[in-house]
């Protein structure tokens, strides 16, 4: 019943024993100890739990152990380095883009998927991408401005060569 | 005033005080005798319970008094240590309270480290509801922090033999007339024999710091731990981590009010790691994963049987609510009725009078974390992590439900994801803490957001009659205001009118309810303020002009007038554009002052409504922290658009028909209006809470704008859309 996987985290290889058909979110929390990733409804209606699946943001609560096997996975604990923060994490605490901060994570690896693919995205854009990011507090005004400065600092590639930088 | 706010303090927990604590366990010898012992232990130790002396309870003025020692410590190393009793959900308290010992104490905020919601460790400061923690807690905070402060001068002053009102404390130090002499909080502490008044009661008459001279309250400190935050570190309740922790799962009946006849365990005694308990109506599993005590529980499900009882249906509710009504041979539940004037006289004397009746739905919090708790027993002492509003509440359940004394009970609230009034209660941490018993190890339980959605509590229903008289000059002369069910915060009329009878009217809700944002003012206001609308119409008036006409109270005057300006209500009032529409209204609760304008787009062949356009004035007396009062105030207009106008909980055969997120519509970025914020910084006026109150502008305004837009009156909340198709 139980398979062994293999998941790369953060960085990190990981091998698992584990039911094929357990969420990748519990893999994360129980498994590996990475409770940054949070359960928010189970349905995949919230994406509190996202996490970035070979570099597209996936909600691990309805993604199954076994389909994350051989992949490279980032949750929110993977994104700075060195005690540096990644430029989106940057820009959610400049902003205060949070009340009780549970959406957070989900948040703000929705926001690197985003910038990963679009660069430059319009405040249209923005919207129709986060949309689908709950945020029951209703912290939107503020983590709408924190997404739109972080892509105002251009490309991914210049943030991630930026944070390399100041990490290095 | 205070005496109007007390009543409402009690408000928001009406449901929740008086319901039995949901499960009671048996006890058996082993336990009870470990139980005696460890109370005995305790009991010989009681002066570490620094909490349960000198605190009165059952009032605002819980954590007014007591010792230093039990609000404040000091390191060796400086570092200070402030505790409360209160939580943080989101809503700021944790920075608010930080700033407000770092402005007394004369420290930067980082000096000050703030310990919440232990009740081993801190002094019960009631619950974290009724926005009575500016108010009240921060004020006992800076009370005590102002006491600390004094101990620094008065050993300064001893030690370099001057008097105590030429030291001056800035930046931790106390710092003599001419900057030679310095002695620091770290040097204090290292003196304990500078400290007598340490461990004395605290003095009741010491001075706060003046809003003109406030250093650190009034700016916009950011979130305390917001780092954490970003970098996924802080633990929420859910995220807790024992050694040895097991997950645990719990077996929910299949609608309300079924009760378990018989039921297997037998299935789960060959799963690996699996401990499964049944206890009277509780049945739940234990296992090394959620996943696999959520099989385990699955299976036993297979086997349960269950004896289901009717329940009503949300279609039917209204009726159920008026037919239920009690009027009057209970006395706990008899009405509560206010009057002023003659009724009957004001109704007479009427130029025109008005009938009208509201419904407003119940709706659920969905705070993004669910209930979650971690519970853990050593010896006959248990300690749980938990996601409430009311830990010492929660304390006492643990109690009684595991006939404990409450010194053997620890609860301990981590941030939390959210509450808006819906964490008071503690079934979650009771649950975790039987599982834990039986598996004997700690187990972290997290309910699934369909268990959240079903088992946790709702904001009332209510259902409305109303009738007024207006004057020949569009005075308002009678106003006879009836609640059935949704409670009596902000039930009383602001307005000036002679003849009133306001009555709340107790009902048999068929669903569980408790306290929510705002409470019982977001129905009462939105009922109200559409019906002044109503009213305005009657009379010929405009909105504005009609509410102005006829109201004294000048601080809502202030922000209705604050919020028309700034939106240009009554020069957009004449603009007329298809299917666009503006509104307006006001409402004052818990202290706070509130008007908004909005402006929306209808569109009645498809039976729709969007918000475009909000303005919110917003008044709280001195504001203490700009940026987090205007969070508050963006995040009730948003979360009051889910309430006002798509939320709603649909029931029927003892069955949530809409209990999942994907059924369940809350606002989201694409909801989110243009937002504009004005706030009236009342620096004459003792600060409130704000956390609450703009909620009860929202939906008025917008069921206003409805009407302006179409004509059509919708008096239902939420606003459907859909009544403007067969209107």
């Amino acid at each position: 019943m139980a398979v062994v996987i293999r998941l790369t985290v953060n960085d990190e290889q990981h091998e698992v024993r584990t039911d094929p058909y357990r969420p990748l979110l519990d893999v994360l929390r129980e498994d590996l100890q990475l409770t940054g990733t949070k359960y928010g409804c189970g349905e995949g209606q919230c994406r509190a739990c996202t996490v970035l699946l070979d570099g597209k943001p996936v909600t691990s609560c309805r993604t199954p152990a076994t389909n994350a096997a051989g992949k490279t996975i980032v949750t929110v604990e993977g994104l700075a380095a060195n005690g540096d923060l990644h430029p989106v994490q940057e820009a959610f605490l400049e902003k205060q883009a949070m009340q009780c901060g549970y959406c957070v994570p989900g948040m703000i690896l929705t926001t690197v998927g985003l910038l990963e693919q679009n660069p430059h995205p319009s405040d249209e854009q923005i919207v129709e991408w986060m949309n689908g990011n709950l945020c029951r507090c209703c912290a939107y005004p503020n983590i709408l401005l924190a997404v739109r400065q972080a892509a105002a600092k251009s490309n991914p590639t210049e943030i991630a060569e930026a944070h390399d930088a100041k990490t290095r | 005033m205070p005496r109007r706010v007390e009543t409402e303090l009690l408000e928001p927990e009406r449901y929740e005080l008086h319901e039995p604590t949901p499960y009671k366990f048996e006890v058996n010898r082993r336990e009870f005798i470990e139980i005696v012992g460890a109370g005995l232990l305790i009991t010989t130790a009681g002066a570490v319970v620094l909490t349960k002396d000198g605190y009165a309870q059952g009032g605002p003025s819980r954590g007014a008094e007591g010792t230093l020692a039990a609000r404040l410590h000091i390191g060796e190393d400086g570092a200070i240590t402030v505790m409360t009793g209160k939580v943080e959900v989101g809503q700021g308290s944790r920075t608010q309270l930080t700033q407000a010992a770092a402005e007394e104490l004369r420290v930067p905020v980082g000096q000050v480290r703030l310990i919440m919601a232990d009740t081993q460790l801190v002094p019960d400061d009631g619950a974290t509801a009724g926005s009575r923690t500016t108010p009240s807690t921060v004020p006992a905070v800076r009370r005590a922090c102002v006491a600390a402060r004094d101990v620094l001068v008065a050993a300064a002053a001893k030690q370099w033999s001057v008097a105590n009102d030429v030291i001056e404390v800035r930046d931790g130090e106390a710092v003599d007339q001419v900057g030679a002499r310095r002695l620091s909080y770290a040097d204090l502490a290292k003196s304990p024999g500078l400290t007598p008044a340490y461990a004395a009661a605290l003095p009741g008459d010491v001075t706060l710091t003046p809003v003109k001279d406030w250093k650190v309250l009034g700016t916009s400190v950011a979130k305390v731990a917001g780092r954490d935050v970003v970098t996924g570190t802080h633990d929420y309740p859910s995220d807790i981590k024992r050694p040895g922790m097991l997950y645990g799962a719990v077996l929910r009946a299949p609608s309300y009010g079924a009760k378990l006849v018989s039921v297997d365990l037998g299935p789960t005694e060959k799963m690996e790691g699996v401990t499964a308990v049944r206890d009277g109506g509780f049945v739940g599993c234990s296992a090394l994963t959620s996943w696999a005590a959520k099989a385990a529980v699955d299976a036993i499900a297979k086997t349960a049987n269950w004896e289901t009882s009717p329940h009503p249906s949300s279609s039917e509710l209204f009726s159920v609510l008026k037919n239920t009504a009690v009027m009057g041979s209970e006395t706990r539940r008899a009405p509560r009725e206010r009057t002023t004037g003659s009724l009957a006289e004001g109704l007479a004397a009427a130029e025109k009078s008005l009938q009208a009746t509201y419904e407003v739905a119940y709706i659920q919090h969905v705070p993004m974390e669910p209930r979650a708790a971690v519970a853990e027993w050593a010896g006959g002492q248990l300690t749980v992590w938990t996601g409430t509003q009311r830990p010492n509440g929660v304390q006492e359940q643990l109690a009684d439900a595991f006939q404990l004394s409450v010194q053997n009970v620890r609860v301990i609230v981590p941030d939390t994801g959210g509450g808006f009034g819906g964490k008071h209660t503690g079934e979650v941490a009771i649950e975790a803490a039987r599982l834990a018993r039986e598996a004997g190890r700690p187990v972290s339980l997290r309910w699934s957001r369909q268990e959240e959605f079903m088992w946790a509590y709702f904001r009332p229903a209510g259902y409305f009659e109303l009738e007024a008289g207006l004057g020949r000059d569009g005075s308002l002369l009678a106003w006879d205001f009836a609640n059935y069910n949704s409670g009596r915060a902000a039930l009383e009329s602001p307005y000036r009118i002679p003849h009133t009878r306001t009555r709340f009217i107790y009902c048999n809700s068929p669903l569980r309810e408790g306290s929510y944002r705002g409470i019982a003012a977001t129905a009462n206001n939105f009922v109200r303020e559409s019906f002044m609308d109503e009213l305005a119409t009657a009379a010929g008036k405009d909105p504005l002009t009609f509410r102005l006409s006829n109201l004294d109270n000048s601080r809502l005057r202030d922000v209705l007038e604050a919020a028309a300006t700034q939106f240009r209500f009554a020069e957009r009032l004449k603009e007329r554009k298809a299917g666009r529409g503006v509104g307006i209204a006001g409402g004052t609760e818990k202290g706070s002052y509130v008007a908004a304008c909005v402006d929306v787009s209808t569109d009645r062949e498809r039976g729709t409504i969007r918000v475009n356009e909000i303005c919110m004035a917003y008044e709280c007396g001195a504001i203490q922290n700009p940026n987090n009062l205007r969070a508050q105030i963006e995040g009730s207009i948003i979360q009051g658009l889910g309430g006002g106008l798509t939320e709603e909980i649909r029931f029927e055969n003892g069955k949530l028909l809409n209990g999942r997120m994907a059924q369940y519509d809350v606002p989201r970025f694409k909801n989110v209006p243009t937002i504009e914020v004005v706030t009236l910084n009342r620096t004459d006026l003792p600060s409130v809470g704000a956390g609450e109150t703009p909620i009860i502008a929202v939906a008025p305004a917008i069921a206003n704008a409805v009407f302006d837009a179409t004509g059509v009156r919708i008096r239902s909340m939420p606003i459907r859309g859909e009544a403007l198709m067969k209107a």
